[in-house]
């Protein structure tokens, strides 16, 4: 038996790390059911008695929608699906993007030995460990230069003007995502076993067809958490989003702090938590699609 | 066939710039002939050459200087998906996300056959290894000799001039892969296909080779039948790796055409004709080899010439044989002898210390040129 298994600083330790995690999104769930417009004590339950919302100075006294009081406002605001919606497109785009390049670069890494080789792993790391505000300075500064310069050059006005936008928020997540993927899908490769690559060739497959049949199959399972971890990243991120947006490209990370700028209602956890479901709900799924993968191939 | 060789390796180097920024020959001058529907064995230790000299073969590695022929065909930097040879890899490289059928159908989907030729094939193909009924199974549910089997139906289904085998054996268990050997030797006689067998194991090499290359530091040391290198080694390394050999230094006395008399101090006696290579002058200082089961031994002297008086040292039973390690004039020799039949009483054989008689047949021993 293993001493440390009934200390009592186990215990102690264990009680604290899952606070320290959960109770505060157990909090934020909870408040996204309170009555006070407040949210900055909870004041119970909002009760469904009314076809109206009552409301009674900052409490809610009762609402349809009863206790989902705030999950009904926040579905009928139609900054929140806008911002939602451009916070999936950039995620998807440049998730795709991202690990398209992220493992090409990988398996180039892996594979050839060149002159810079060094120097490009090494560069690697960079954009994963300068501050992301530094990064969010040094894009912004990129674009605005740049597209003055075109804007200027081409003598472009109105519309055709080149602004920051989608394009500039997917183009910045995709460069900082890159590196990540790239990671991921090395580690992967590390262990890959270059024999199976000239067995593929060995019966007649060149080498396209011996990475479409043989090699990519093989690293699926890294190219995918390497993807997984690009798209929560993009998900979430606020700091370099908030130097590269511009009208109409708000981002749901983004809007919440709009939101907080000015009033914090339970409307902003009622987002929150509709967002954990989302995440969970996804992280849930890739594990049983890779659980249910592993058991097919043992 | 164009040929008469199927493969020919003509004065092929490979060198490779070691970690440590030095150039080293993997493969240094290395010429061999293979002929069509040869079973040839490339037997070495490890970084002797012989898997690098495959894989110049195979396409996988390309020579620095010289050319590999596959039936006569210069190959240059021909990719190996344009090779008629295929490999049976040492760690099988099965891809584990297909099943054995995939596995088996991957290498005819390349060459464009039909859906149901690829059927007829690959049945085919898994009859001849006896897995017929594991299509379905993925590699990781096969035993290791399954696995193994799998490998070789998956090279043999594309009916290649030359399958090439680097130590496919290698992770079987001893039972298992003598039973894969006698298999191998007959799968290929009946299929009349060259096969170049990559091992580091002489046995194996024995049992199964018309022919053999024995490598060391990347060149090949002798080339010839299983019989030829072990009765007539060219050189000291090859006696000394394929089977046992005592070594005794010498001096020829005198020679004629292809006979010597060599004059050998630690036994202390001068032995007649011996057989000799060529090139060898009197005088020259030699190594004589003795295999240990090429000795007698004998109770009393039966007054022949080649006789010595030994002592015995050490006896070592091992079954089939017995090891017998004598000390004559303090150098020591090991001799085989053996059990032709059974001593359950020990004092029925050869004791420490007992005084006994070993008989020399000059024709079985060799004289061989020192180092």
């Amino acid at each position: 038996m293993n001493p440390f298994r009934r200390s009592p600083f186990v215990l102690v330790a264990t009680v604290l790390v899952y606070t320290f995690l959960y109770a505060p999104i157990i909090g934020l769930v909870l408040y996204s059911f309170n009555a006070s417009r407040a949210n900055v004590t909870f004041e119970g339950f909002i009760p469904a008695f009314s076809e109206r919302v009552v409301m009674d100075g900052s409490l809610v006294k009762s609402s349809p929608c009863g206790p989902f009081h705030w999950y009904c406002d926040l579905a009928k605001n139609d900054d929140v699906a806008e911002a939602a919606g451009n916070t999936l497109t950039i995620a998807v785009v440049a998730t795709i993007v991202a690990t398209v390049i992220g493992t090409m670069a990988a398996i180039a890494l892996q594979r050839y030995d060149f002159k810079l080789k060094p120097f490009s792993q090494l560069s690697l790391y960079i954009p994963i460990v300068i501050p992301e505000i530094v990064m969010g300075i040094g894009v912004l500064t990129l674009f605005s230069q740049l597209f003055g310069w075109v804007n200027e050059s081409f003598n472009l006005s109105g519309d055709a003007r080149l602004s920051l936008g989608m394009a500039t928020v997917t183009i910045s997540h995709i460069a900082f995502m890159v590196p990540f993927v790239t990671l991921v899908v090395q580690a992967r490769l590390q262990g890959f076993d270059k024999s199976f690559e000239e067995a593929a060739m060995d019966l007649g497959a060149n080498e396209w067809t011996t990475f479409r049949r043989v090699t990519f199959p093989m690293i699926l399972p890294g190219v995918m958490s390497g993807a997984l971890l690009a798209f929560t990243l993009s998900l979430d991120d606020f700091v370099i989003t908030f130097f590269t947006n511009g009208p109409g490209s708000t981002t749901l990370p983004i809007y919440v702090y709009g939101l907080l700028r000015r009033i914090i209602t339970p409307q902003v956890n009622a987002l929150s938590t509709v967002w954990i479901l989302v995440v969970f709900t996804a992280v849930l799924l890739l594990q049983l699609i890779q659980n249910r993968e592993q058991k097919q191939h043992s | 066939m164009a040929s008469e060789f199927a493969v020919e390796m003509r004065d092929v180097v490979k060198r490779f710039i070691t970690p440590e920024g030095n150039e080293m020959a993997a493969v240094d001058h290395v010429t061999m002939q293979i002929k069509n529907g040869e079973f040839f064995s490339m037997l070495g230790s490890s970084g002797c050459g012989k898997t690098t000299s495959l894989r110049m073969i195979a396409g996988f590695e390309w020579p620095t200087e010289g050319e590999v022929y596959i039936e006569g065909n210069a190959m240059g930097h021909t990719p190996p998906f344009q090779r008629k040879v295929n490999t049976v890899f040492q760690s099988y490289a099965l891809f584990q996300h297909m099943t054995v059928y995939q596995n088996l159908a991957f290498g005819l989907e390349m060459e464009g056959a039909k859906e149901d030729e690829i059927k007829k094939r690959v049945g085919r193909a898994l009859e001849m290894v006896q897995l017929t009924g594991m299509d379905r199974r993925r590699p990781r549910q096969l035993s290791g000799g399954q696995q193994q089997r799998v490998a070789l139906a998956r090279a043999l289904v594309k009916t290649p001039d030359v399958l090439l085998l680097d130590e496919p054996l290698g992770a079987l268990d001893l039972k298992l892969r003598k039973e894969m050997q006698l298999e191998l030797k007959a799968l290929q006689q009946q299929l009349g296909i060259t096969f170049i067998y990559v091992t580091h194991d002489q046995e194996e090499a024995l049992t199964m080779s018309d022919r053999i290359a024995v490598m060391s530091k990347g060149q090949v040391q002798q080339m010839g039948t299983p019989v030829e290198i072990y009765e007539r080694p060219s050189n000291k390394f090859v006696a000394d790796f394929i089977g046992e050999s005592n070594f005794l230094e010498g001096k020829i006395k005198s020679l004629s055409k292809k006979e010597a008399s060599v004059f050998i101090p630690g036994l202390n006696v001068e032995v007649t004709g011996m057989p000799i290579s060529e090139g060898m002058v009197k005088g020259e200082e030699v190594v004589v080899s003795i295999r240990p089961e090429k000795i007698r031994i004998a109770d009393k002297d039966t007054k022949s010439n080649n006789m010595f008086r030994a002592k015995v040292t050490n006896t070592v039973y091992i079954g089939a044989d017995t090891h017998v390690y004598v000390d004559v004039h303090h150098t020591k020799l090991k001799v085989l002898e053996q059990n032709r039949i059974s001593r359950l009483d020990p004092k029925s054989f050869y004791v420490v210390g007992q005084d006994v008689w070993l008989m020399l047949m000059p024709e079985n021993t060799l004289v061989l040129k020192k180092d």
